[in-house]
């Protein structure tokens, strides 16, 4: 297991080094310039600019700028943003909070939904319950994000003015009224990723269970005389949940990682509106340390949702 | 004529013969006015009135919280460094500038205790130096005294190629000297008409040397304060998270009394112009936001009923056509639209003269722009005093149509119009934003009916404005016969927004697309209006010297002006903002309150 385990980490390096390249030279091919505000300000000379590419290293070629950032990287300085001329890491670190705040709980709700209707419509396929389930399903996977978000908008906060319409990061209050804001004005951005979420997840489940529910051993379950509800919560339920797990695991990465649409519309601060601000403005360092971290979150879910996979399904060995 | 004229009204004013208001009048009705009306009599030697402020509260506090919702956050608290308007704007809570321009085009005194004019010895009689009275007694926000070292220190601050301050520009071909400990004078190389730049609005902001001083230069960037600004401004820094939120609290010992009203202030960043006009003029979960750029239908819509309001400033930018002089489908030693070459078509006037005919400004105005533009003749609008009487514009097929049939560009059996062989198809480039994409299709509508093709082309603004040299689709590399932006008046002031356009800003290779004549337009008699213009103290000749820029530019058609754009804010119907359409957003803060 261990040596295992060791061996997924070593291979993982030149993957890494890989992807990393890959992100530089992509950013570095893109158009655009941090400092195209300065060239329509007609207040600004255009030397200033070409000073500042010049300071910031932008115009020396891309393998020099790839070791040198790598070589910061490897020492800990994730360098500094071109835009607000601020450490990397200091920036991320403020967004962390908010995006595992609002992202966490969205995955948690989407899961707490998921599982009880999922397990509920594949133990009685084709009832009324499950048609249901799976209409609603079908419709929360087909709408995007950014229409329901708007749509929670209109009705929400325009129409009703129960909701917030801006997602504050500075609340006056103190105790019991703080976490009362807190928590209201999370209520759209994470209703709406956690339908979309749990809408996928749902027929996931479901579909999961079904390949269980069906097999030998539960029939043998239910002829030894047990219980509804033990057959499905210890014999079928248990073996159902090795892919959900996987699955799970593979999203926790984007919990890190924002959501970039839903961020963007409810102003929510998190990585996902940093990460496209910085590209938009080409901030190079941002978008690189964001979307790296992200890519070695990916990597190390993944060995972790496969060493949770052979300890799930003992059969699965790991060599 | 009118230079006599005039004299005899400075004069007037001077000796107390004529009222100031009156004689401010009287340059309406001439078309010489607002900003520079107030410089004339400046220069003139009759001090600058300080614009009654209609700042009604009477105590200092007590307005609870100021919610300030700008769809871009300021990304850096340092106002040298900042790159674009949200960096400004955020900077501008915490610290100040010596003077601002008013709602009116006024300068407003801040730091200073009154503004130079000849009369009170500011201003030197031949132009080449003034001397600014700092307001005494004023403190940092940390206690320490704001003096005549700390507004020295700003400008070797700035001035240091090393600090990469990007107001650099303003603060390069000055000389500041400390001449009291209330009292500095900045010196000219030359005689410097527009003496307002240095010291004055966002990139005049002083910062305290006692606590940069040890960051200038190469350690610009490694400042603590960078992050956690220490002005003199009416709000206290509290708290910054790039990108989405600055936070202020009062200022109790502000140097204006009774100011600020607001206890708090708050800047959020992030998402985008229309839901940002929601949360104001609809739900009015905030008090101002910045930048509105939504359809007006939009907005009219949002404020029936609503909660909010827009809110308009005038200044002075534009948007326009700019017509290619050169040829950008020939390339010349590696370079398309070299100045080297003529453009095919568009070299021939009676094309640029019907394609002038052939815009739609008041359909544009009508149906797309509505209340934030207003139709011009004119690259040059504002300050009035500036503004070109002797031009004209019609919107008329008929005589575009004519024009091309006397200058023998025939129709053909495609419908399109052609000359020796050359057929009068053009491309017309933008970048993607809604209103620019519908402009286009009412231009092009209306040149085909004249004959003319127009191949339209967006570009994503991030790649249009870009300096890259490597990209095509830049606006400073023009790779179309024509295209359409706008640019930015930012100072009441016409000498740099004109000379862009002089021969030896071309954009070329050689300087890397960097010169900012982009049009590539080359005229020995502009240039010479220009230098004349730059050393020229009376400010009459001067103004007639910027206006016929404006007339050469217009006769030659190098720009078709599409519409002179006003700043457009949202305010709740309570907040009474006072903004200016030649200054940031947040240059007159410490004047915002609410009537309740």
């Amino acid at each position: 297991m261990r040596q295992y385990i060791l061996r997924r980490l070593l291979i993982a390096l030149p993957s890494l080094l890989g992807i990393s390249f890959v992100l530089f030279a992509v950013l570095a091919l893109a158009p655009g310039d941090p400092f195209s505000d300065l060239a329509t300000n007609p207040n600004v000379p255009p030397e200033v600019g070409l000073a500042l590419r010049a300071k910031f290293g932008l115009d020396d070629p891309l393998y020099l700028r790839y070791v040198h950032w790598l070589v910061a990287m490897l020492h800990g300085d994730w360098g500094f943003s071109f835009v607000s001329r601020i450490n990397v890491d200091t920036l991320i670190l403020q967004r962390l909070p908010t995006t595992l705040y609002v992202i966490g709980s969205a995955q948690l709700l989407a899961l707490l939904i998921a599982i009880p209707v999922g397990v509920q419509a594949a133990t009685r396929p084709y009832s009324i319950f499950d048609q249901v389930a799976n209409t609603l399903a079908f419709i929360g996977f087909s709408l995007p994000t950014f229409f329901t978000g708007i749509l929670f908008i209109l009705i929400f906060s325009v129409k009703l003015d129960w909701l917030p319409l801006v997602y504050s990061t500075d609340i006056n209050s103190t105790g019991i009224g703080w976490l009362g804001e807190e928590i209201r004005q999370a209520i759209m951005p994470v209703m709406v990723l956690a339908l979309f979420q749990a809408a996928s997840l749902t027929r996931f489940v479901r579909s999961a269970m079904l390949d269980v529910i069906r097999l030998d051993y539960v029939t043998t379950a239910r002829a030894k005389g047990l219980g509804q509800r033990r057959v499905i919560l210890k014999h079928v339920m248990r073996n159902a949940m090795i892919p959900v797990v996987t699955l799970i695991a593979l999203q926790m990465p984007a919990v890190f990682g924002g959501a970039i649409v839903t961020e963007q519309i409810f102003r929510v601060p998190g990585i996902g509106s940093l990460l496209i601000s910085s590209i938009l403005s080409n901030d190079t360092p941002v978008v690189m340390a964001v979307t790296f971290v992200f890519a070695c979150l990916v990597v190390l879910f993944n060995l972790i949702a496969d060493v949770l996979y052979g300890w799930l399904d003992p059969r699965i060995s790991l060599r | 004529m009118l230079d006599i004229e005039l004299r005899t009204m400075i004069d007037g004013v001077r000796d107390g013969r004529m009222d100031r208001r009156a004689f401010i009048q009287r340059m309406v009705g001439l078309g010489l006015t607002v900003p520079m009306a107030t410089q004339i009599l400046a220069i003139g030697g009759v001090a600058m009135a300080q614009s009654p402020s209609p700042y009604k509260p009477t105590k200092r506090g007590g307005g609870g919280a100021l919610k300030l919702l700008w769809w871009q956050g300021p990304t850096l608290l340092n106002p040298h460094f900042a790159t674009g308007t949200k960096d400004q704007d955020g900077s501008r809570l915490f610290y100040e500038p010596l003077a601002s321009w008013d709602a009116d085009g006024n300068l407003n005194p801040i730091l200073a205790a009154e503004i130079p004019s000849t009369q009170n010895g500011g201003l030197a009689a031949d132009g080449k130096s003034v001397v600014w009275k700092l307001k005494p007694g004023i403190k940092w926000h940390d206690g320490k005294p704001f003096t005549a070292d700390d507004v020295v220190f700003t400008w070797a601050y700035a001035n240091d190629p090393a600090t990469a301050a990007v107001s650099i520009a303003v603060y390069r071909d000055v000389k500041v000297e400390k001449v009291g400990d209330h009292t500095v004078r900045i010196l000219f190389n030359s005689p410097t008409p527009f003496w307002a730049n240095a010291f004055v609005g966002a990139y005049g902001c002083i910062i305290p040397q006692h606590l940069f001083a040890d960051y200038k230069g190469e350690k610009s960037r490694e400042a603590p304060n960078n992050l956690a600004p220490v002005g003199t401004g009416p709000y206290i820094f509290a708290e910054f998270k790039p990108g989405d939120l600055v936070h202020g609290r009062i200022n109790p010992d502000y140097h204006m009394p009774n100011r600020p009203y607001f206890d708090t202030i708050e800047m959020k960043g992030g998402g985008d112009a229309i839901s940002a006009a929601r949360a104001v003029i609809q739900t009015g979960e905030y008090d101002y936001a910045w930048n509105m750029q939504v359809e007006d239908e939009v907005l009219a819509r949002l404020e029936k009923g609503g909660k909010g309001k827009t809110v308009y400033a005038t200044g002075g930018d534009i948007e326009f056509i700019a017509l290619n002089n050169t040829d950008p489908n020939v390339e010349v030693d590696g370079e398309r639209s070299s100045i080297k070459t003529k453009h095919p078509l568009l070299s021939d006037p009676a094309v640029r003269k019907a394609f002038a005919l052939l815009v739609d400004r008041d359909a544009i105005q009508k149906y797309i722009y509505g209340r934030a533009g207003l139709t011009t003749a004119n690259y040059l609008n504002g300050p009035a005093r500036f503004v070109s009487k002797n031009t004209n514009w019609e919107f008329n097929i008929e005589k575009a149509i004519k024009l091309l049939d006397d200058a023998g560009w025939k129709v053909g059996s495609d419908g399109i119009r052609a000359k020796d062989g050359k057929s009068l198809k053009l491309l017309y480039q933008t970048s993607i934003n809604p209103p620019r994409q519908k402009t286009q299709a009412i231009v092009k509508q209306a040149c085909q009916k004249a004959g003319i093709a127009l191949e339209l082309k967006s570009v994503v603004a991030s790649v249009f404005f870009s300096s890259d040299v490597a990209n095509p689709d830049t606006y400073s590399k023009f790779y179309a016969d024509l295209e359409e932006f706008q640019i930015p008046m930012t100072q009441p002031d016409p000498a740099l927004h004109m000379k862009r356009y002089i021969s030896e800003n071309v954009a070329t290779k050689a300087n890397k697309w960097q010169g900012q004549n982009f049009p590539r337009w080359v005229n020995k008699d502009y240039d010479k209006l220009i230098e004349d213009a730059e050393t020229e103290t009376d400010p009459v000749k001067r103004a007639g010297l910027y206006i016929k820029c404006n007339d050469l530019l217009w006769e030659n058609t190098v720009f078709v002006p599409v519409l002179h754009r006003l700043k457009v804010g949202a305010s709740s119907n309570t907040l009474k903002p006072v903004i200016s359409g030649w200054a940031n957003d947040t240059d007159n803060i410490q004047d915002w309150y609410r009537e309740t």
